[in-house]
Order: structure tokens, then sequence, then C-alpha cells
């Protein structure tokens, strides 16, 4: 009896770790007032900004344009604040020893708070569907136009999340982890606009610049909301994560031996 | 009813274990040459430990000796910069969770999820664990009893007092039965009641684990460990166990009495060939009587007291005071000769 359970122990689903901090992530949005926030902004601001704004019943166009045409603007905020906690809360309260001391891999422990905020994020987003019950009530939208804008904006708050979540490693206070998220976030999405573009081409660097360009969230979003979800945007958003998410695993990693 | 147990049983973890060394022991928790250093300091050195089935190891030292450093490098959440650790059998960092499903760790200032009640963070614990089924349940429902944490389950741990808290945290460290065990300070913040408990507890289960506490309580050290370490400067000074530290103080063997006068017995006793030295708390009154190395003088001292018609209120042979011996190794530069046998 005691011999299988042992076993039964040992050889507990690989997921049930990832599982276990996955849902603890999930209840804490529930539980605090930050995640709460999130949502109740980021509802009320989408809706303003696409209303006055977006000037969304003036253009007398049937699409959601002036709606996504906000969202980087809005997750370059909110996505900051919302991840600002992942880690710093952890290390300030000193959880993080109870959380890297359990049977858990630093991947999946990283991975599953990404993951929960993403899904977070997604229903936030989700809860936006009147915008599009409106629009095809009014007219007759390119559906397919404003699914694809849905998979870049949450896309782009996916990538905004990693980074977020990644930098909030590098300290105990929320408030550094936020602004240094905004920064960076605020970099990689303004990487093709003429404030970053036009300091790089007056030092005489085009391929900098050019480079540069590729790696703008903006260009990318911009792109998937015009309604083709091109492979390469689409990878590029995902190799975004997934560079932002390893560089956490490594930063996370590297702590332990420091 | 383990819901997990060590595997030392089978013949090639005990062929492991002879290569390691020596004393026929299944060492659980064992440490070699383990250090950890941040740039040109060196925060632990040379750590050997080897804690077997049955053992309570209390580690001492004073604060900043290294200590948690120490415990944290065997519970793999700092990497060590030098040697290994082990428990039970496994490298805490070839084998990280191997190790880690075999412990149960209660981290310094026994951190918890403050926006989760407590059975929800119970719960969080066991899933990471695997500990899903109906054992697991049970054992969530066993360590709440044995802690009793029954009436707080469903309050915030924020709200908790410093008390229940550390409990909690004690309970995730509990939960998945480990066999070997690391608590930090388990006790720190507790009312005495609350003390003796959490003592009776490791006690009851210290028969089949390794079990290492640190404490700056020299009263727990008695009430549960069978051996000491003393830390100091991040190196071992000396380990052994509590009689055989005892043996070490000044106070070893003395003998103490409390007499309203006794100014010429004082007298006499310091003439006394085997005593070295008497002294007098100038606080409680109490007479010491120290005797030269390796002597025995209890009933040469009642002798000379009964001589003398010194009326004796109160009278004890001191086996040794720990604290004396603490104070005395951890302010010490050298490391002490080992503790004969």
């Amino acid at each position: 009896m005691s011999g299988s359970q042992a076993s039964g122990a040992s050889l507990a689903p690989r997921g049930m770790a990832f599982r276990g901090v996955f849902l603890r992530e999930l209840r804490g949005y529930l539980v605090t007032p930050v995640a709460w926030l999130f949502s109740v902004v980021f509802l009320l601001a989408a809706g303003a900004f696409t209303f006055y704004l977006g000037a969304f019943f003036e253009r007398g166009q049937a699409d959601l344009d002036p709606f996504f045409r906000f969202h980087p603007w809005l997750y370059l905020v909110l996505v900051p604040a919302l991840a600002m906690r992942l880690w710093a809360e952890e290390r300030r309260s000193g959880t993080l020893e109870l959380l890297l001391t359990l049977p858990i891999r630093t991947w999946q422990a990283v991975l599953a708070k990404f993951f929960a905020a993403w899904l977070y994020i997604g229903c936030a987003l989700a809860l936006t569907f009147p915008m599009w019950l409106t629009v095809d009530y009014l007219g007759h939208p390119d559906n397919g136009v404003i699914l694809a804008s849905y998979v870049g904006s949450l896309l782009m708050a996916g990538a905004f999340l990693a980074i977020s979540e990644c930098l909030s490693v590098l300290t105990r206070s929320q408030v550094v982890a936020f602004i240094l998220a905004l920064a960076v976030c605020f970099l990689f999405l303004l990487a093709g606009d003429r404030l970053v573009q036009e300091p790089l081409l007056a030092l005489g660097s085009n391929r900098v610049a050019d480079a540069l360009s590729d790696l703008s969230l903006l260009t990318h979003f911009q792109a998937i909301a015009r309604g083709v979800l091109d492979f390469a945007d689409v990878a590029y958003f995902v190799l975004t994560i997934a560079f932002w998410l390893a560089a956490n695993v490594v930063i996370l990693d590297a702590r332990r031996g420091g | 009813m383990r819901a997990f147990s060590c595997v030392l049983e089978e013949g090639d973890a005990l062929l492991e274990f002879a290569g390691f060394g020596g004393s026929g022991l299944q060492a659980m928790i064992q440490t070699e040459n383990l250090g950890k250093r941040y740039g040109r300091f060196a925060a632990v050195a040379a750590l050997d430990l080897r804690v077997a089935r049955g053992d309570v190891l209390a580690l001492l030292g004073p604060n900043g000796a290294g200590k948690t450093t120490s415990m944290r490098m065997i519970a793999g959440f700092l990497r060590p910069s030098t040697g290994h650790a082990r428990v039970c059998g496994h490298d805490v960092v070839r084998e990280p969770l191997a190790a880690r499903r075999a412990l149960g760790y209660l981290p310094e200032g026994a951190p918890s999820y403050g926006e989760l009640s407590v059975a929800e963070f119970l719960a969080f614990a066991a899933r990471v664990r695997g500990l899903t089924d109906i054992s697991g349940a049970r054992r969530v429902d066993d360590m709440v009893e044995r802690l009793q944490l029954q009436p707080v389950l469903a309050q915030g741990i924020d709200t908790l007092s410093k008390g229940f808290r550390r409990r909690v945290c004690l309970a995730q460290a509990l939960l998945h039965d480990p066999p070997a065990l690391i608590l930090d300070e388990p006790t720190d913040g507790l009312d005495p009641n609350q003390q003796r408990e959490v003592h009776a507890l490791i006690r009851g289960m210290a028969h089949d684990r390794a079990i290492i506490v640190s404490t700056h309580s020299l009263d727990e050290v008695r009430a549960i460990c069978n051996r000491v370490a003393i830390l100091a400067d991040g190196q071992l000074r000396v380990e052994g166990t509590p009689a055989e530290l005892e043996s070490r103080s000044r106070y070893h063997r003395a003998v103490s009495f409390r007499a309203p006068a006794s100014a010429l017995a004082r007298e006499l006793l310091a003439r006394l060939p085997e005593v070295e030295t008497v002294e007098v708390d100038p606080v409680s009154s109490w007479v010491t009587v120290f005797p030269r190395a390796g002597q025995d003088i209890f009933h040469a001292v009642v002798a000379l007291l009964e001589a003398q018609r010194v009326r004796v209120e109160e009278l004890r042979l001191e086996h040794g005071r720990l604290d004396d011996v603490f104070r005395q190794i951890t302010r010490a530069a050298e490391p002490l000769p080992a503790v004969a046998a």
C-alpha cells in the first residue's frame, strides 16, 4: 500500500505543479484590487477612447478600427500595472523561497504565472464583445478583420505581459517593476516610429534603424489589425513572448546562483 | 500511511551511501564541503553535515553565521558555490525535483500567500506536491488537526496572528509527509504553549525522519534535539550531542549551592586541591565551585560543607551550560578541537 502511494507521489502528473501555481495565480486575480482595477479601467477606457477619440459614430464606417487602434496604448499602461507584482511581490514577501523550493521547475512557474495573467487579460478583452455586437447591429462589418484584430490584440497583450513579467523579477519594488516595464514596452511599441527611428537615421545607422523597425510591436499589430493574419506577424509575437519568458527563467535561475 | 517515502532500501541507494562514507547510518540529509560565496565574502564555507533518520540536528549560531544560507542551499533555493548537498541521496543541484519532493521546508519568516485563505493555501501546496487524491485530502485534514488550524481555515492568511501564520507554513512543510525536514526557526513568534505543541509535534515525528532545526533557543535544543551543530562566521565550529557540548562548558561537573553564611566555607573550598576556583553570583548569591579538569568534586564539596556545618538551602551538580558553550565557541576566533566522544 505504502509502496504504491510512494510511487504515486513521485510519479505525480507533471502538470500538477503547473496547475497548482496557475490556479493560485488566477485565484490571486480574483481577490487583488489591482486586477479588478485593470479590467474596469480597460473596459471603460476602451469604450471611451473608441467613441470620443476614435469618433466611432462620426466615421460612419462599420468596423472596429477606432476600438483596436487604442489597445496598444491601453496595454502599455495597464499590462505593466497588472504584471508588476508577479515576481516583485513574491520577492518582497519571501514567498519566492517557498515557490522555488517546491517540486516545480523554474520554467513551469514562469509559464504558470504568464498564462494565468494572459487568461485574465483575455477575459477582460472578451468582455468588450458588446462593441462587436454594436457594430454588427449597425452595419455589415468584415468579421474576419475583427476576429484577426482580437487575435492581434491578445498577442500584443501577451508580448507586453512577457516583458513585464520578466522585468518584475529584477526588483522587490512593484513601483520600480512598473516603471521599468513601462519604459521597455514603450520602446518596443514605438521602435518603428519616427520618435525612435529619426535619431537613429540621423546617426546614419540605417541598418540598425531597419532592424529595430522590424521589432516594433505596433507595426506588427497594425499589420494583423488590417485583417491579414500573416504567419510572420504571428510568429513575431510568439517569438517575442518566448524570448522574454526564456529570459525570465534564466534570470530567476541566475538569482539562485547569485 | 506515508504519502511519500524515501526509497533507501534498494541496493543501489545503499551503495551510493556507502560511497559517502562510513558511519553505516543512512544520512538522509548530507552536505559535503558545502559553501556559498558572495564575491569575496564567504557566507558558508566547507560545511560537512550528516543527518540520519531519527536525528534532530539543531543548527545554532549568532545572526549572520550562515544558518539560513546553509538551509537555503539544501532546500534548493540557493545554488552552492562549492560542494554538494543531498537529500535522500538526491543531489539538490542535479536532481532538484527528487530532492525537493523528499524535503519539507519551512523558510525563514514562514512566508505564505497572504491574499489566500488557510484552506486555499494548503490546497495550493497539496496540488503542487501532487497530493490531489483522497490520501492528499486526508493529509491536509491531518495537518490542520495537528496544528490546530480549524478555527482559521476560512480566514485570509494576512489577517492571522504571527503564531498562526507560522503554523500554516509549518503545515505546508509537513503536508507530503517528507522523510527529511528543514525548519528555519519553527517556534519563533509562538507563545510558550504553542512552542510546547510544536516541540511535541517534532519529537513525535523524529523517529523516522531526518530533521534540521535552526533556533536561537537553547531550551528548544534541549527539548527536541539529539545533535547540535554550532556555526560561526560561516564555519562549522563544533558538532555533537547536547550532553557532549555541555561537557565542554566550564560549568560541567561544577557544584553550585546557596547558603546564607558561607564565606569561610568558600575560602576552604578554594583551597581544596581538586578545585579550580569558587565564584559567587552577585545577583542570585549562588556559589559555584569549579573543578580542575577531569576532577570529580561533588563529594568533597558536600563533605566540606557538612564539616563546616554550613546551612545549605539548595545544592546541585551542574551538567554544563549550553549558553556558556555557545558564547565560548562563537566568540572564539579559532575552531576548537573535536569533541571527545
